[in-house]
């Protein structure tokens, strides 16, 4: 048995909500860099210089890199064999409390959904927490902007519907977002398990780096050819037109019901934001 | 093409654009997102005066990240203009010139830019500091406690914009892909 005090959380939570906002991780920055290499239209090139721009803007000038800089979403990997000294729960609160304070982030969240009085610190957090083997703790904070949020969808499609079926849906996702979600957007889809367990999926999908492909050959495939199919509908960079809409597109598949299909697809944007730390 | 305008604008000074045009746009622009523009209905509806002078005005809707001491605005990328499309067209035809946003408009606000003449500009998504960098000054004039979303004024300095919609229904939405997928 490992003690983990809580402060020692919220500290680490605090700084990777500054970092996940300040920097993009390695393989999205690399893809923006390659998309811009790959991208044939003049227009959509400008436009993906320009991103690149704010990127080095952000560092120089001590800038979130996006204004929306989200609602805290925070991933736990749990060690079952940790002790946590401290409440838990609201040492992540805390810790995305002290993050958005000092880092001089937006606070974008609202207390109600209907009554909508801003919370003023940016909680509550939005935890995920899985149990694991070991006597680790594996923090993950992934700001999530809601003009791509916003864009998301879910169907419980027909298990006859299959594979073509996920595929019309990601795809019409994509078309019906158009620029709304600042393209060029990354994607998480999820594929089976339950109505809340698909749109679970499709959100942990996001945590995965581009540059990792299903490592399942059946689903690698799928991802590819979602790619290609999402890049030849033409929305391009902020949906002016050109190659470049979609980054990358992580699917994560589970067991489901013998009587349906469901599939959510998460939307994000270029800066798709994430910041790991294990304690 | 691009072009350099100053605000006030009057239809005049808009009608060479077209969509796909870029704009550098200095003077000042008001930023309002849904809370406020909600507020202005409201005040609107009371036969109050709005908090600012809507004549040739360019509304951004942007709810900047707070500025760090000595920082004239934090980050500044342009939010989503759809949850606006309910109150645009009554400020249009009250003589709002510029809606500056990005992401794609209903067609009552693609109706009420060609009926006014107006224009609807992009601002770069997800590109904050970029935006920030054009901004030369700031301040609240109104509803202070909406925070991000409270009514700020602002000074821009060839502040870069591209247009979507135009005077003459030109979309670049729907121009912008058609073209590349056209070139293939």
């Amino acid at each position: 048995m490992r003690t983990i005090f809580a402060s020692a959380i919220t500290d680490t939570v605090a700084r990777l909500c500054i970092q996940a906002n300040s920097q993009l991780p390695p393989d999205v920055a690399a893809a923006l860099k390659r998309a811009n290499r790959a991208e044939p239209w003049p227009l959509a090139r400008e436009t993906l210089e320009l991103l690149q721009d704010n990127l080095d803007l952000a560092r120089i000038r001590n800038l979130p890199i996006c204004q929306d800089t989200g609602m805290a979403c925070v991933f736990v990997e749990l060690g079952q064999d940790v002790h946590i000294q401290g409440d838990f729960e609201q040492a992540i609160h805390q810790g995305v409390r002290q993050g958005y304070g000092e880092g001089y982030l937006r606070k974008s969240l609202v207390a109600d959904p209907l009554r909508r009085v801003n919370t003023g610190d940016n909680t509550p957090a939005t935890l995920t927490l899985r149990l694991v083997p070991g006597d680790k703790l594996t923090i993950t904070v992934a700001p999530k902007g809601f003009g791509s949020e916003n864009m998301s969808r879910l169907a419980m499609l027909r298990p006859a519907d299959g594979v073509e079926g996920v595929k019309q849906f990601v795809v019409e996702t994509v078309r019906l977002a158009g620029p709304n979600p600042c393209p060029p957007i990354i994607l998480g889809v999820g594929v089976g398990g339950s109505f809340d367990k698909v749109a679970a999926l499709a959100k942990h999908a996001l945590l995965r780096p581009l540059d990792r492909p299903h490592p399942d050959p059946f689903y690698a495939a799928l991802e590819q050819e979602l790619l290609e199919k999402i890049n030849s509908l033409g929305i391009g960079p902020q949906g002016f037109g050109g190659k470049t809409t979609c980054l990358g597109l992580a699917i994560e598949a589970a067991p489901t019901h013998v009587a349906g299909l469901p599939v959510a697809v998460n939307v994000s944007c270029h800066v798709t934001r994430r910041a790991t730390a294990e304690l | 093409m691009q072009y350099k305008l100053t605000t006030p604008v009057t239809r005049e000074d808009l009608s060479p654009l077209r969509a796909g045009d870029t704009v550098l746009l200095s003077g000042v622009v008001y930023t309002a997102r849904d809370a406020a523009h909600k507020r202005m209905m409201e005040l609107l509806d009371a036969g109050q005066p709005l908090p600012f002078p809507v004549e040739g005005s360019a509304i951004y809707y942007v709810g900047p990240t707070p500025e760090r001491p000595g920082q004239i605005i934090g980050s500044a990328g342009p939010t989503t203009s759809g949850r606006m499309d309910p109150y645009s067209p009554r400020l249009l035809d009250l003589g709002q010139a510029i809606m500056i946003g990005k992401g794609a408009r209903n067609q009552a606000v693609r109706e009420a830019v060609v009926r006014n003449g107006a224009v609807y500009l992009a601002a770069l998504g997800g590109a904050g500091a970029l935006m920030a960098d054009s901004v030369r000054s700031l301040e609240v004039i109104c509803w202070e406690d909406l925070g991000c979303e409270a009514v700020r004024k602002l000074v821009v300095k060839n502040f870069p914009l591209t247009v979507i919609l135009d005077p003459y229904g030109g979309n670049l939405y729907e121009s912008g892909p058609a073209a590349y997928l056209a070139s293939l």
